[in-house]
């Protein structure tokens, strides 16, 4: 029943849970596109504070409010926005076509985003098994984002041919660049050490292999030692005081081997990370909203589009606030995209934009605080 | 004859999958057996190893028997270790080991517990939950339209907390039991074909999903 006949019929105003909850999202995600460039820069970090103190405040379990500044910050970088998408884990459309749905679910999204993001990074794991025609059809659908992509390799992309085609299509697997004082380096951290010649596999074998989250025939996920010393090169020119900002498929530390939440050489790459006053590591692989710090390093992971994992039954790091156990009766349920604003000194608060939750977002202060402030709100239903 | 009945025990596990594959298949014709030899077949109906009638019968004589019977049977069916390629893949959790049984009480008609049926208990318990991984990790097993299996969002059987059954649904309408959700996953999420309730896949999905679950107290009802 529309609006004007509620009127006309003297139907008092009510409106369901339903809608209220989704006129609320819509006036988050409203607040946060209107957020212009000079607000964003000129906004004083204690707006909030203010707005509590003018009486302005936000339910419980509403929508976090994120028009955040960063003005008084100071610091190397200039304060911007990038999004990303992630683990879409397409197959070609003739065998699933849902996942395919949802990868073009987050593309809308990130294109609705205003303004547009400086860029959109994509998390690896575009391909399900690595082959040419899943992969063509992911470069395909990433062409619509209206804002410039940066490529990041995962397993299921590498292990058919062994990253050729991904090559092809996106240029090297580990680089880095610079954008708006910030150093941006993208690594190949699913490395594996060769486990299929010894047993004569092929390479669907091998990637089939791979690609099972909890198949212990496979090998560790390693950066390398060659992609460590190209790291160390990359990073000499860059002054400690510089922000840096990693992306890298898996975790960047060792969480959970059986899954391969892991990367094998993880403190070596720590290691050559530490001089640096600020750095963030994103990365994707997990499914799911997961915070770490590891000294100097803010550790954030991405949302997958294709399905949430459970977090792994040990080693969960003590920051992380769980994101709601996924409904199994909602199927998109623990999925979506994000964003990520970066602040001037180069921290960074990050969005998770859950497709059918209440987004959360894990704040740079909340790291920085050792969890005591910016807490995010915890989900009623943890995992098991 | 001793020895075809200690043959027949220790060829029962593959044997077993063995039958299944060539159930459909034609006899095939085995060599006539040389004079002054006996032939001994494996239970497949189709692997033979001739024995000579002066072989002594002994219980070392018996397992060479038996040991060529399975190498012959291994060499023409590569790949047919199925328990061992599938443990080896996705660990399955070991089910309670009975050991300190052996010896004591009663376990069939004949007496105390021996080693050999505490492995048989194992063996048979094991196999069951491993099949149910096989199914758990496959698409094609599960018939899914989409190519998609559980193991997408449950690595080893995580989150699936079978000791929480069985709790109100209210989506299903009904109290759920564990393989209520198990079709309700197969028919949904993975968009295959629902099991009956007595289906072999079935009750090696539920038992695969309890295996993983091992030691965990029962909790019916907990959200």
């Amino acid at each position: 029943m529309s609006d004007d006949m509620n009127d006309k019929l003297k139907i008092p105003h009510i409106r369901s849970v339903e809608t209220r909850h989704l006129e609320e999202r819509e006036a988050l995600f409203r607040g946060l596109r209107n957020l212009d460039r000079r607000a964003f820069l000129k906004a004083s970090g204690g707006a909030a504070a203010a707005a509590v103190a003018a009486g302005v405040t936000y339910p419980f379990h509403s929508f976090l409010p994120i028009n955040v500044a960063y003005a008084d910050e100071g610091g190397a970088a200039q304060g911007f926005n990038f999004a990303y998408i992630s683990d879409s884990h397409l197959y070609v459309k003739k065998t699933n076509e849902r996942f395919v749905r949802q990868l073009l679910r987050a593309v809308d999204d990130v294109n609705s985003l205003d303004p547009q993001p400086d860029f959109v990074l994509y998390g690896g794991d575009l391909a399900q098994l690595g082959r040419r025609e899943e992969l063509d059809m992911g470069a395909q659908i990433l062409k619509s984002l209206k804002a410039p992509v940066h490529m990041m390799a995962g397993e299921h992309d590498w292990y058919y041919d062994m990253g050729e085609h991904w090559n092809t299509l996106f240029g090297p697997e580990h680089y880095s660049f610079d954008h708006k004082g910030v150093h941006f380096v993208v690594l190949m951290s699913v490395h594996e050490k060769d486990f299929w010649s010894a047993r004569g596999m092929s390479p669907a074998e091998r990637m089939h292999t791979v690609a099972g989250l909890d198949n212990a025939v496979q090998s560790a996920f390693e950066v390398g030692a060659p992609q460590r010393e190209w790291l160390k090169q990359d990073l000499d020119k860059v002054s400690a005081t510089t922000p840096v900002i990693v992306f890298s498929h898996s975790p960047l530390y060792k969480l959970y081997r059986p899954w391969n939440f892991w990367t094998d050489d993880a403190e070596d790459v720590q290691a050559i990370l530490q001089r640096f006053d600020h750095v963030t590591v994103l990365h994707g692989h997990t499914h799911q909203v997961l915070t770490n710090r590891i000294g100097n390093i803010q550790f954030h992971g991405m949302l997958s589009t294709a399905w949430p994992w459970p977090y792994a039954p040990q080693g969960l790091p003590a920051l992380t606030v769980q994101m709601n156990r996924p409904n199994p009766f909602d199927a998109n349920d623990g999925l979506g995209d994000g964003s990520v604003a970066v602040h001037p000194d180069g921290l960074v608060d990050k969005l998770y934009n859950l497709w059918n939750r209440n987004p959360m977002q894990v704040k740079a202060s909340y790291l920085s605080s050792g969890g005591k402030s910016d807490i995010p709100v915890a989900p009623t239903l943890s995992s098991y | 004859m001793k020895t075809p009945a200690l043959l027949a025990l220790a060829l029962l596990a593959v044997s077993m999958h063995a039958s299944a594959q060539d159930a459909a298949g034609t006899p095939q014709q085995s060599p006539a057996p040389a004079s002054g030899t006996t032939q001994v077949k494996l239970c497949d109906n189709k692997t033979t190893v001739q024995v000579s009638k002066d072989a002594p019968k002994t219980r070392e004589e018996g397992q060479k028997i038996s040991d060529s019977l399975m190498a012959q049977w291994k060499a023409a069916n590569p790949g047919k270790d199925w328990v061992q390629a599938e443990v080896e893949a996705h660990q399955v959790v070991t089910p309670e080991d009975n050991s300190k049984l052996v010896g004591t009480g009663q376990s069939s008609t004949y007496g105390a517990v021996t080693q050999q049926d505490v492995q048989v208990w194992n063996n048979e318990t094991y196999k069951m939950a491993v099949y149910g991984s096989t199914v758990f990790h496959s698409s094609d097993e599960l018939g899914s339209d989409i190519a998609v299996s559980c193991d997408m969002c449950h690595p080893r059987a995580a989150n699936t907390h079978p000791e929480t059954y069985p709790k109100f649904q209210p989506q299903l309408g009904r109290v759920a039991l564990l393989r209520d959700m198990i079709n309700w996953c197969i028919e949904h999420p993975v968009r295959g074909k629902v099991l009956a309730p007595d289906d072999p896949k079935m009750r090696a999905l539920e038992a695969y999903i309890l295996a993983q679950r091992k030691g965990v107290p029962l909790d019916y009802g907990k959200r």
